[in-house]
Protein backbone atom coordinates (compact mmCIF):
# COMPACT_ATOMS: atom_id res chain seq x y z
CA UNK A 1 0.00 0.00 0.00
CA UNK A 2 2.69 2.51 1.24
CA UNK A 3 4.94 1.74 -1.40
CA UNK A 4 2.22 2.78 -3.94
CA UNK A 5 2.39 6.68 -2.89
CA UNK A 6 4.97 8.50 -5.70
CA UNK A 7 3.79 12.20 -4.88
CA UNK A 8 7.12 14.02 -4.58
CA UNK A 9 9.26 10.99 -6.76
CA UNK A 10 11.30 12.86 -8.84
CA UNK A 11 13.41 10.75 -11.08
CA UNK A 12 16.10 12.86 -12.64
CA UNK A 13 16.72 12.88 -16.29
CA UNK A 14 17.93 15.02 -19.33
CA UNK A 15 14.27 15.23 -21.55
CA UNK A 16 13.27 18.89 -22.81
CA UNK A 17 10.77 18.72 -19.68
CA UNK A 18 13.15 18.13 -17.22
CA UNK A 19 15.28 21.33 -18.51
CA UNK A 20 11.76 23.38 -18.83
CA UNK A 21 12.16 26.51 -15.47
CA UNK A 22 9.85 24.91 -13.37
CA UNK A 23 7.55 28.19 -13.10
CA UNK A 24 6.89 27.35 -16.61
CA UNK A 25 5.82 23.83 -15.98
CA UNK A 26 3.65 25.21 -13.22
CA UNK A 27 2.00 27.61 -15.37
CA UNK A 28 1.54 25.04 -17.85
CA UNK A 29 0.01 22.47 -15.52
CA UNK A 30 -2.74 25.07 -14.28
CA UNK A 31 -3.62 25.76 -17.55
CA UNK A 32 -3.52 22.21 -18.52
CA UNK A 33 -6.25 21.65 -15.14
CA UNK A 34 -8.14 24.74 -15.96
CA UNK A 35 -8.79 23.51 -19.69
CA UNK A 36 -9.59 19.77 -18.37
CA UNK A 37 -12.10 21.15 -16.08
CA UNK A 38 -14.06 23.26 -19.01
CA UNK A 39 -13.94 21.71 -22.03
CA UNK A 40 -16.92 19.24 -22.87
CA UNK A 41 -16.97 16.53 -25.86
CA UNK A 42 -15.10 13.65 -27.33
CA UNK A 43 -12.91 15.88 -29.41
CA UNK A 44 -11.48 18.07 -26.95
CA UNK A 45 -11.10 15.30 -24.73
CA UNK A 46 -9.39 13.48 -27.23
CA UNK A 47 -7.04 16.80 -27.39
CA UNK A 48 -6.39 16.60 -23.44
CA UNK A 49 -4.95 12.93 -23.73
CA UNK A 50 -3.12 12.70 -26.82
CA UNK A 51 -1.07 16.37 -25.28
CA UNK A 52 -0.25 14.18 -22.07
CA UNK A 53 0.91 11.11 -23.62
CA UNK A 54 2.81 13.07 -25.90
CA UNK A 55 3.99 15.27 -22.78
CA UNK A 56 5.16 11.22 -21.25
CA UNK A 57 6.70 10.12 -24.41
CA UNK A 58 8.82 13.14 -24.41
CA UNK A 59 9.25 12.83 -21.03
CA UNK A 60 11.06 9.63 -21.16
CA UNK A 61 9.57 8.62 -17.84
CA UNK A 62 8.42 5.18 -17.96
CA UNK A 63 4.60 4.98 -18.40
CA UNK A 64 4.28 2.42 -16.36
CA UNK A 65 5.24 4.92 -12.98
CA UNK A 66 2.33 7.47 -14.44
CA UNK A 67 -0.20 4.61 -14.23
CA UNK A 68 1.17 3.61 -10.90
CA UNK A 69 0.43 6.88 -9.89
CA UNK A 70 -3.34 6.19 -10.52
CA UNK A 71 -3.34 3.61 -8.15
CA UNK A 72 -4.39 4.97 -4.79
CA UNK A 73 -7.13 7.35 -6.65
CA UNK A 74 -8.56 4.35 -8.37
CA UNK A 75 -11.60 4.41 -5.54
CA UNK A 76 -12.48 7.72 -5.80
CA UNK A 77 -12.45 7.51 -9.73
CA UNK A 78 -15.34 4.62 -9.28
CA UNK A 79 -16.72 6.28 -6.31
CA UNK A 80 -17.29 9.99 -8.89
CA UNK A 81 -18.24 7.73 -11.64
CA UNK A 82 -20.66 5.30 -9.85
CA UNK A 83 -22.45 8.39 -8.15
CA UNK A 84 -22.55 10.79 -11.55
CA UNK A 85 -23.42 7.52 -13.41
CA UNK A 86 -26.89 7.20 -11.18
CA UNK A 87 -27.89 10.61 -10.01
CA UNK A 88 -27.80 12.63 -13.25
CA UNK A 89 -31.02 12.78 -14.71
CA UNK A 90 -31.93 12.97 -18.24
CA UNK A 91 -32.88 10.52 -21.23
CA UNK A 92 -33.57 7.34 -19.45
CA UNK A 93 -31.80 4.07 -20.91
CA UNK A 94 -32.10 1.79 -18.09
CA UNK A 95 -33.93 1.13 -14.71
CA UNK A 96 -33.62 -1.47 -12.09
CA UNK A 97 -35.78 -0.49 -8.66
CA UNK A 98 -34.14 2.39 -7.64
CA UNK A 99 -31.28 2.48 -9.80
CA UNK A 100 -31.46 4.44 -13.27
CA UNK A 101 -28.74 5.46 -16.20
CA UNK A 102 -29.17 7.91 -18.35
CA UNK A 103 -27.50 9.19 -21.64
CA UNK A 104 -26.18 12.02 -19.51
CA UNK A 105 -24.82 10.04 -16.42
CA UNK A 106 -22.87 8.08 -18.85
CA UNK A 107 -21.42 10.97 -20.31
CA UNK A 108 -21.02 12.55 -16.80
CA UNK A 109 -19.70 9.56 -15.11
CA UNK A 110 -17.05 9.07 -18.06
CA UNK A 111 -16.34 13.27 -18.51
CA UNK A 112 -15.40 12.91 -14.22
CA UNK A 113 -13.41 9.96 -14.13
CA UNK A 114 -11.42 11.09 -17.33
CA UNK A 115 -10.60 14.87 -15.59
CA UNK A 116 -9.60 13.05 -12.54
CA UNK A 117 -7.57 10.90 -13.74
CA UNK A 118 -5.67 13.64 -16.16
CA UNK A 119 -5.12 15.82 -13.53
CA UNK A 120 -3.65 13.32 -11.58
CA UNK A 121 -1.56 12.18 -13.93
CA UNK A 122 -0.94 15.46 -15.30
CA UNK A 123 0.30 16.31 -11.52
CA UNK A 124 2.85 13.27 -11.38
CA UNK A 125 4.15 13.92 -14.22
CA UNK A 126 5.39 17.35 -13.02
CA UNK A 127 6.76 16.00 -9.71
CA UNK A 128 8.57 13.10 -11.64
CA UNK A 129 10.09 15.74 -13.84
CA UNK A 130 10.76 18.01 -11.55
CA UNK A 131 12.91 18.28 -8.28
CA UNK A 132 10.78 19.17 -5.14
CA UNK A 133 13.42 21.97 -4.70
CA UNK A 134 12.57 23.56 -7.98
CA UNK A 135 9.37 23.27 -7.53
CA UNK A 136 9.19 25.03 -4.20
CA UNK A 137 11.26 27.38 -5.87
CA UNK A 138 9.04 27.83 -8.54
CA UNK A 139 6.15 28.27 -5.76
CA UNK A 140 8.30 31.28 -3.89
CA UNK A 141 9.08 33.15 -7.30
CA UNK A 142 5.31 33.05 -8.66
CA UNK A 143 4.23 33.85 -4.98
CA UNK A 144 6.58 36.66 -4.70
CA UNK A 145 4.68 39.27 -4.80
CA UNK A 146 2.98 38.58 -2.07
CA UNK A 147 5.76 39.39 0.70
CA UNK A 148 4.87 42.46 -0.11
CA UNK A 149 1.41 41.87 1.99
CA UNK A 150 3.85 40.06 4.99
CA UNK A 151 2.55 36.50 3.66
CA UNK A 152 5.08 34.21 4.98
CA UNK A 153 5.59 32.70 1.23
CA UNK A 154 9.73 31.61 1.73
CA UNK A 155 8.78 29.88 5.41
CA UNK A 156 5.44 28.18 3.36
CA UNK A 157 8.04 26.93 0.15
CA UNK A 158 10.70 25.74 2.79
CA UNK A 159 7.95 23.85 5.06
CA UNK A 160 7.02 21.90 1.65
CA UNK A 161 10.33 21.01 0.53
CA UNK A 162 11.42 19.70 3.75
CA UNK A 163 7.61 17.54 3.68
CA UNK A 164 8.57 16.10 0.33
CA UNK A 165 12.26 15.34 1.29
CA UNK A 166 11.02 13.47 4.59
CA UNK A 167 8.02 11.35 2.61
CA UNK A 168 10.26 8.43 1.69
CA UNK A 169 12.08 8.49 5.02
CA UNK A 170 8.70 8.69 6.72
CA UNK A 171 7.32 5.76 4.43
CA UNK A 172 10.99 3.50 5.55
CA UNK A 173 10.00 4.82 9.05
CA UNK A 174 6.41 3.16 8.53
CA UNK A 175 7.30 -0.17 7.07
CA UNK A 176 9.59 -0.70 9.71
CA UNK A 177 7.20 0.45 12.62
CA UNK A 178 4.42 -1.79 10.76
CA UNK A 179 6.91 -5.08 10.79
CA UNK A 180 8.25 -4.64 14.07
CA UNK A 181 4.24 -4.17 15.33
CA UNK A 182 3.46 -7.69 12.99
CA UNK A 183 6.48 -9.46 15.10
CA UNK A 184 5.09 -8.69 17.82
CA UNK A 185 1.79 -10.33 16.98
CA UNK A 186 -0.30 -7.07 15.49
CA UNK A 187 -2.77 -7.49 12.44
CA UNK A 188 -2.95 -5.27 10.00
CA UNK A 189 -4.53 -7.22 7.31
CA UNK A 190 -8.01 -8.56 8.41
CA UNK A 191 -10.88 -7.65 10.01
CA UNK A 192 -13.71 -4.97 8.53
CA UNK A 193 -12.11 -1.42 7.29
CA UNK A 194 -12.74 0.14 11.32
CA UNK A 195 -10.62 -2.90 13.47
CA UNK A 196 -7.82 -1.85 10.62
CA UNK A 197 -7.90 1.37 10.75
CA UNK A 198 -7.80 0.70 14.60
CA UNK A 199 -4.76 -1.62 14.51
CA UNK A 200 -3.26 1.49 12.97
CA UNK A 201 -2.89 3.12 15.80
CA UNK A 202 -0.08 1.47 17.13
CA UNK A 203 2.14 2.67 14.08
CA UNK A 204 0.63 5.83 14.35
CA UNK A 205 2.20 7.07 17.59
CA UNK A 206 5.80 5.91 17.70
CA UNK A 207 5.80 7.23 13.65
CA UNK A 208 4.30 10.70 15.09
CA UNK A 209 7.07 10.79 18.04
CA UNK A 210 9.70 10.16 15.91
CA UNK A 211 8.71 12.71 13.47
CA UNK A 212 8.56 15.42 16.11
CA UNK A 213 12.09 14.37 16.99
CA UNK A 214 13.10 14.15 13.44
CA UNK A 215 11.84 18.10 13.20
CA UNK A 216 13.94 19.38 16.26
CA UNK A 217 17.12 17.52 14.53
CA UNK A 218 16.51 19.12 11.74
CA UNK A 219 15.92 22.40 12.77
CA UNK A 220 19.05 22.47 14.82
CA UNK A 221 21.22 21.30 11.96
CA UNK A 222 19.62 23.66 9.77
CA UNK A 223 20.33 26.16 12.26
CA UNK A 224 23.80 24.82 12.26
CA UNK A 225 23.92 25.70 8.61
CA UNK A 226 23.43 29.03 8.80
CA UNK A 227 19.51 29.32 8.03
CA UNK A 228 18.20 32.51 9.21
CA UNK A 229 14.49 32.63 6.65
CA UNK A 230 14.64 33.09 3.67
CA UNK A 231 16.36 37.20 4.06
CA UNK A 232 19.54 37.35 2.14
CA UNK A 233 19.60 33.74 0.73
CA UNK A 234 20.69 32.91 -2.93
CA UNK A 235 20.73 29.80 -4.53
CA UNK A 236 22.86 27.50 -6.69
CA UNK A 237 20.15 27.37 -9.74
CA UNK A 238 18.43 30.18 -10.42
CA UNK A 239 15.39 30.25 -12.49
CA UNK A 240 15.59 31.66 -15.66
CA UNK A 241 13.18 31.33 -19.04
CA UNK A 242 14.59 29.01 -21.82
CA UNK A 243 14.16 28.65 -25.46
CA UNK A 244 12.75 25.00 -24.15
CA UNK A 245 10.12 26.76 -21.84
CA UNK A 246 9.04 29.53 -24.86
CA UNK A 247 8.45 26.61 -27.09
CA UNK A 248 6.23 24.82 -24.58
CA UNK A 249 4.32 28.04 -24.02
CA UNK A 250 3.37 28.25 -27.58
CA UNK A 251 2.57 24.27 -27.60
CA UNK A 252 0.60 24.55 -24.07
CA UNK A 253 -1.29 27.76 -25.17
CA UNK A 254 -2.01 25.81 -28.70
CA UNK A 255 -3.43 22.33 -27.20
CA UNK A 256 -5.44 24.10 -24.39
CA UNK A 257 -6.32 26.93 -26.24
CA UNK A 258 -7.43 24.12 -29.59
CA UNK A 259 -9.61 22.33 -27.22
CA UNK A 260 -11.07 25.27 -25.43
CA UNK A 261 -12.04 26.23 -29.15
CA UNK A 262 -13.25 23.20 -29.65
CA UNK A 263 -15.85 22.71 -27.39
CA UNK A 264 -16.84 26.17 -27.89
CA UNK A 265 -17.27 25.58 -31.71
CA UNK A 266 -19.07 22.32 -30.70
CA UNK B 1 47.53 27.73 18.42
CA UNK B 2 44.34 27.27 19.77
CA UNK B 3 41.05 27.83 17.31
CA UNK B 4 39.00 26.01 20.37
CA UNK B 5 39.51 27.15 24.38
CA UNK B 6 36.98 26.24 27.37
CA UNK B 7 37.52 27.75 30.64
CA UNK B 8 36.13 26.01 33.34
CA UNK B 9 32.75 25.52 31.18
CA UNK B 10 29.82 24.20 33.51
CA UNK B 11 26.29 23.41 32.18
CA UNK B 12 23.16 22.39 33.69
CA UNK B 13 19.85 20.86 31.76
CA UNK B 14 16.61 22.69 32.91
CA UNK B 15 15.25 20.45 35.28
CA UNK B 16 18.35 18.32 35.72
CA UNK B 17 19.39 17.78 39.35
CA UNK B 18 23.32 17.67 38.48
CA UNK B 19 25.63 19.79 35.92
CA UNK B 20 26.21 17.46 33.04
CA UNK B 21 29.22 19.80 32.45
CA UNK B 22 31.55 20.56 35.78
CA UNK B 23 34.32 22.86 34.83
CA UNK B 24 35.61 21.84 31.92
CA UNK B 25 38.90 23.11 30.38
CA UNK B 26 40.66 22.51 27.64
CA UNK B 27 42.19 23.82 24.75
CA UNK B 28 42.23 22.56 20.92
CA UNK B 29 44.82 23.34 18.46
CA UNK B 30 44.23 24.77 14.86
CA UNK B 31 44.76 21.18 12.70
CA UNK B 32 44.69 18.81 15.20
CA UNK B 33 42.42 15.45 15.26
CA UNK B 34 40.78 14.73 18.50
CA UNK B 35 38.64 12.24 19.60
CA UNK B 36 36.43 12.65 22.98
CA UNK B 37 35.62 9.04 24.37
CA UNK B 38 33.06 8.52 26.76
CA UNK B 39 30.17 6.30 28.43
CA UNK B 40 26.62 7.33 27.70
CA UNK B 41 25.94 10.84 30.01
CA UNK B 42 29.30 11.23 30.24
CA UNK B 43 28.57 14.86 28.91
CA UNK B 44 31.05 14.69 25.48
CA UNK B 45 27.52 15.25 23.49
CA UNK B 46 27.12 18.26 25.65
CA UNK B 47 30.42 19.42 25.43
CA UNK B 48 30.50 19.14 21.30
CA UNK B 49 27.13 21.36 21.33
CA UNK B 50 28.87 24.07 22.98
CA UNK B 51 31.28 24.26 20.83
CA UNK B 52 28.78 25.21 17.91
CA UNK B 53 26.51 28.14 20.45
CA UNK B 54 23.76 24.72 20.47
CA UNK B 55 24.04 24.99 24.22
CA UNK B 56 25.66 28.00 26.00
CA UNK B 57 27.59 27.71 29.14
CA UNK B 58 25.65 27.97 32.43
CA UNK B 59 29.01 28.70 34.19
CA UNK B 60 32.45 29.34 32.60
CA UNK B 61 33.59 30.34 29.01
CA UNK B 62 33.90 28.98 25.04
CA UNK B 63 35.61 30.50 22.69
CA UNK B 64 35.92 29.39 19.24
CA UNK B 65 38.16 31.32 16.38
CA UNK B 66 38.89 33.48 19.12
CA UNK B 67 34.93 34.54 19.67
CA UNK B 68 32.88 34.05 23.15
CA UNK B 69 29.94 31.63 22.08
CA UNK B 70 27.50 33.93 24.64
CA UNK B 71 27.74 36.68 22.10
CA UNK B 72 25.20 36.66 20.27
CA UNK B 73 26.05 39.18 17.53
CA UNK B 74 29.17 36.87 16.37
CA UNK B 75 26.47 33.84 16.50
CA UNK B 76 26.98 33.05 12.92
CA UNK B 77 31.06 33.35 13.42
CA UNK B 78 31.24 30.83 15.62
CA UNK B 79 28.68 28.29 13.80
CA UNK B 80 31.28 29.70 10.63
CA UNK B 81 34.38 28.70 12.34
CA UNK B 82 33.39 24.91 13.89
CA UNK B 83 30.82 23.36 11.73
CA UNK B 84 28.98 20.62 13.14
CA UNK B 85 27.63 16.82 11.77
CA UNK B 86 25.56 15.04 13.92
CA UNK B 87 24.50 11.40 14.65
CA UNK B 88 21.31 10.68 12.14
CA UNK B 89 22.19 11.42 8.46
CA UNK B 90 18.74 11.65 7.64
CA UNK B 91 17.64 14.25 9.93
CA UNK B 92 20.17 16.63 9.06
CA UNK B 93 19.88 16.49 5.00
CA UNK B 94 17.55 19.43 4.16
CA UNK B 95 17.45 18.82 0.33
CA UNK B 96 15.87 16.19 -2.11
CA UNK B 97 19.09 16.41 -4.18
CA UNK B 98 22.61 16.06 -3.03
CA UNK B 99 24.22 18.46 -4.59
CA UNK B 100 21.12 21.05 -3.20
CA UNK B 101 22.35 19.69 0.12
CA UNK B 102 25.59 20.43 -0.21
CA UNK B 103 24.79 23.93 -1.77
CA UNK B 104 22.48 24.88 1.43
CA UNK B 105 24.75 26.47 3.76
CA UNK B 106 26.33 28.66 0.63
CA UNK B 107 22.94 29.90 0.32
CA UNK B 108 21.98 30.58 3.41
CA UNK B 109 25.44 32.77 3.44
CA UNK B 110 24.16 34.65 0.56
CA UNK B 111 27.56 33.46 -1.70
CA UNK B 112 27.28 34.11 -5.62
CA UNK B 113 26.08 31.38 -7.81
CA UNK B 114 29.46 30.90 -9.16
CA UNK B 115 30.99 30.52 -5.90
CA UNK B 116 28.64 28.19 -4.63
CA UNK B 117 28.87 25.89 -7.71
CA UNK B 118 32.67 25.93 -6.76
CA UNK B 119 32.28 24.83 -3.10
CA UNK B 120 30.05 22.43 -4.11
CA UNK B 121 32.23 20.73 -6.47
CA UNK B 122 35.03 20.71 -4.00
CA UNK B 123 33.62 19.62 -1.04
CA UNK B 124 31.82 16.82 -3.16
CA UNK B 125 34.78 15.54 -4.05
CA UNK B 126 36.59 16.16 -0.63
CA UNK B 127 34.23 13.63 0.47
CA UNK B 128 34.47 10.88 -2.45
CA UNK B 129 30.52 12.34 -3.65
CA UNK B 130 31.22 13.37 -6.98
CA UNK B 131 29.60 11.33 -9.00
CA UNK B 132 26.25 11.53 -6.56
CA UNK B 133 25.79 14.71 -7.16
CA UNK B 134 22.27 15.03 -8.43
CA UNK B 135 21.42 11.71 -6.56
CA UNK B 136 18.60 11.51 -4.19
CA UNK B 137 20.00 11.31 -0.79
CA UNK B 138 17.52 8.74 0.47
CA UNK B 139 18.57 6.73 -2.04
CA UNK B 140 22.51 6.00 -0.80
CA UNK B 141 24.12 3.71 1.68
CA UNK B 142 24.07 5.18 5.30
CA UNK B 143 27.60 5.91 5.00
CA UNK B 144 27.10 7.95 1.52
CA UNK B 145 24.56 10.10 3.17
CA UNK B 146 26.97 11.04 6.01
CA UNK B 147 29.22 11.74 3.63
CA UNK B 148 27.33 13.93 2.11
CA UNK B 149 25.76 15.48 5.39
CA UNK B 150 30.14 16.38 5.91
CA UNK B 151 30.05 17.85 2.51
CA UNK B 152 27.77 20.39 3.55
CA UNK B 153 29.18 21.25 6.68
CA UNK B 154 32.50 22.10 4.78
CA UNK B 155 30.95 24.07 2.39
CA UNK B 156 30.99 26.43 5.40
CA UNK B 157 34.83 26.48 4.66
CA UNK B 158 35.02 25.84 8.59
CA UNK B 159 37.90 25.69 9.87
CA UNK B 160 37.10 23.29 12.50
CA UNK B 161 34.80 20.37 12.24
CA UNK B 162 32.79 18.72 15.41
CA UNK B 163 31.08 15.28 14.71
CA UNK B 164 29.04 14.05 17.61
CA UNK B 165 29.11 10.36 17.23
CA UNK B 166 28.86 10.61 13.15
CA UNK B 167 29.40 6.55 12.61
CA UNK B 168 26.76 5.63 15.57
CA UNK B 169 24.01 4.11 12.92
CA UNK B 170 26.15 3.44 10.18
CA UNK B 171 27.18 -0.30 9.50
CA UNK B 172 30.75 -1.58 9.78
CA UNK B 173 31.54 -0.39 5.86
CA UNK B 174 29.79 2.85 6.37
CA UNK B 175 31.89 3.21 9.23
CA UNK B 176 35.01 3.01 7.31
CA UNK B 177 34.05 4.88 4.57
CA UNK B 178 33.45 7.97 6.82
CA UNK B 179 36.34 7.44 9.24
CA UNK B 180 38.69 7.68 6.08
CA UNK B 181 37.20 10.61 4.53
CA UNK B 182 37.62 12.48 8.30
CA UNK B 183 41.33 10.81 8.59
CA UNK B 184 41.63 12.65 5.17
CA UNK B 185 40.48 15.99 5.87
CA UNK B 186 42.75 16.08 8.37
CA UNK B 187 45.68 15.10 6.87
CA UNK B 188 45.49 17.03 3.32
CA UNK B 189 43.68 20.31 4.29
CA UNK B 190 44.69 20.46 7.70
CA UNK B 191 41.05 20.72 9.02
CA UNK B 192 40.87 20.70 12.66
CA UNK B 193 38.54 17.66 13.40
CA UNK B 194 37.06 16.46 16.98
CA UNK B 195 35.34 13.72 16.98
CA UNK B 196 33.07 12.33 19.45
CA UNK B 197 32.58 8.94 19.48
CA UNK B 198 32.35 5.31 21.60
CA UNK B 199 34.94 3.29 19.42
CA UNK B 200 37.78 2.92 20.58
CA UNK B 201 39.59 1.78 17.13
CA UNK B 202 38.38 5.48 15.78
CA UNK B 203 39.85 7.40 18.78
CA UNK B 204 43.17 4.99 18.21
CA UNK B 205 42.99 6.89 15.07
CA UNK B 206 43.53 10.65 16.50
CA UNK B 207 46.68 12.51 17.75
CA UNK B 208 44.77 13.06 20.98
CA UNK B 209 42.55 11.15 23.36
CA UNK B 210 40.49 12.55 25.89
CA UNK B 211 38.41 10.80 28.18
CA UNK B 212 35.24 12.06 29.63
CA UNK B 213 32.85 11.17 32.95
CA UNK B 214 30.66 12.50 34.59
CA UNK B 215 31.14 16.46 33.21
CA UNK B 216 34.58 16.27 33.56
CA UNK B 217 37.88 15.26 31.65
CA UNK B 218 38.94 11.97 33.15
CA UNK B 219 42.01 11.60 30.73
CA UNK B 220 43.86 13.49 28.28
CA UNK B 221 47.26 12.79 26.43
CA UNK B 222 48.33 10.84 22.72
CA UNK B 223 46.46 7.88 22.16
CA UNK B 224 48.89 5.72 23.00
CA UNK B 225 49.02 7.81 26.77
CA UNK B 226 45.50 6.65 27.25
CA UNK B 227 44.65 3.61 26.16
CA UNK B 228 48.34 1.95 28.04
CA UNK B 229 46.15 2.64 31.28
CA UNK B 230 44.08 -0.56 30.81
CA UNK B 231 42.90 -0.98 34.33
CA UNK B 232 41.72 3.24 34.52
CA UNK B 233 39.69 3.00 31.40
CA UNK B 234 38.18 -0.24 33.08
CA UNK B 235 37.16 2.12 35.96
CA UNK B 236 35.70 4.60 33.55
CA UNK B 237 33.50 1.59 32.16
CA UNK B 238 35.50 1.84 28.84
CA UNK B 239 37.43 -1.00 27.31
CA UNK B 240 41.08 -0.31 25.97
CA UNK B 241 41.37 -1.35 22.18
CA UNK B 242 41.75 -5.60 21.55
CA UNK B 243 45.39 -5.47 20.70
CA UNK B 244 46.18 -3.13 24.32
CA UNK B 245 44.31 -5.84 26.16
CA UNK B 246 46.06 -8.78 24.53
CA UNK B 247 49.12 -7.25 25.68
CA UNK B 248 48.12 -5.88 29.04
CA UNK B 249 46.91 -9.81 29.81
CA UNK B 250 50.25 -11.44 28.93
CA UNK B 251 52.31 -8.98 31.01
CA UNK B 252 50.36 -6.86 33.46
CA UNK B 253 53.28 -5.49 35.18
CA UNK B 254 54.58 -4.20 32.04
CA UNK B 255 58.32 -5.32 32.83
CA UNK B 256 58.80 -6.73 28.81
CA UNK B 257 56.12 -5.12 26.71
CA UNK B 258 55.04 -2.18 26.85
CA UNK B 259 50.88 -1.52 26.48
CA UNK B 260 50.87 1.00 23.54
CA UNK B 261 50.57 -1.45 21.20
CA UNK B 262 47.67 0.45 19.25
CA UNK B 263 47.95 -1.22 15.69
CA UNK B 264 47.95 -4.75 14.91
CA UNK B 265 51.20 -4.34 13.43
CA UNK B 266 52.64 -3.08 16.67
CA UNK B 267 51.10 -5.65 18.65
CA UNK B 268 52.41 -8.55 16.90
CA UNK B 269 56.01 -6.67 17.54
CA UNK B 270 55.45 -7.24 21.04
CA UNK B 271 54.11 -10.25 20.79
CA UNK B 272 57.26 -11.47 18.97
CA UNK B 273 58.94 -9.59 21.37
CA UNK B 274 56.89 -11.56 24.39
CA UNK B 275 58.32 -14.79 22.55
CA UNK B 276 61.83 -14.02 22.35
CA UNK B 277 61.93 -13.40 25.96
Amino acid sequence: MLKDITLGQYFPGTSPLHRMDPRSKLLILILYIVTIFVVKGLFPYLICVLALITAVIISTIPPKMVLRSLRPILIIVLFTGLLNLFYTPGVELFHLWIFKITREGIATAAAMALRIILLVASTSLLTYTTSPMSLTDALENLLGPLKKIKAPVHEFAMMMSIALRFIPTLIEETNKIMSAQKARGADFESGNIFSRAKALVPVLVPLFVSAFRRAEELATAMECRLYHGGEGRTRLHSLHYGRVDLIAAILAVAVCGGAIALHILL
Amino acid sequence: MAIIETKDLTFRYEDADSDALCGVTLSIEEGSFTAILGHNGSGKSTFAKHLNAILLPSGGKVYVGGVDTADESRLFDVRKTAGMVFQNPDNQIVATVVEEDVAFACENMGLPQEEIRKRVDECLAAVGMSEYARHAPHLLSGGQKQRVAIAGVLAMRPRCIVMDEPTAMLDPSGRAEVIRAVQQLNRETGMTVILITHHMEEAALADRVIVMKQGKVALDGTPKQVFSQVDRLRELSLAAPQTVQLVHALDPAGTVLSPEALSVEECVGQLMKYLEA
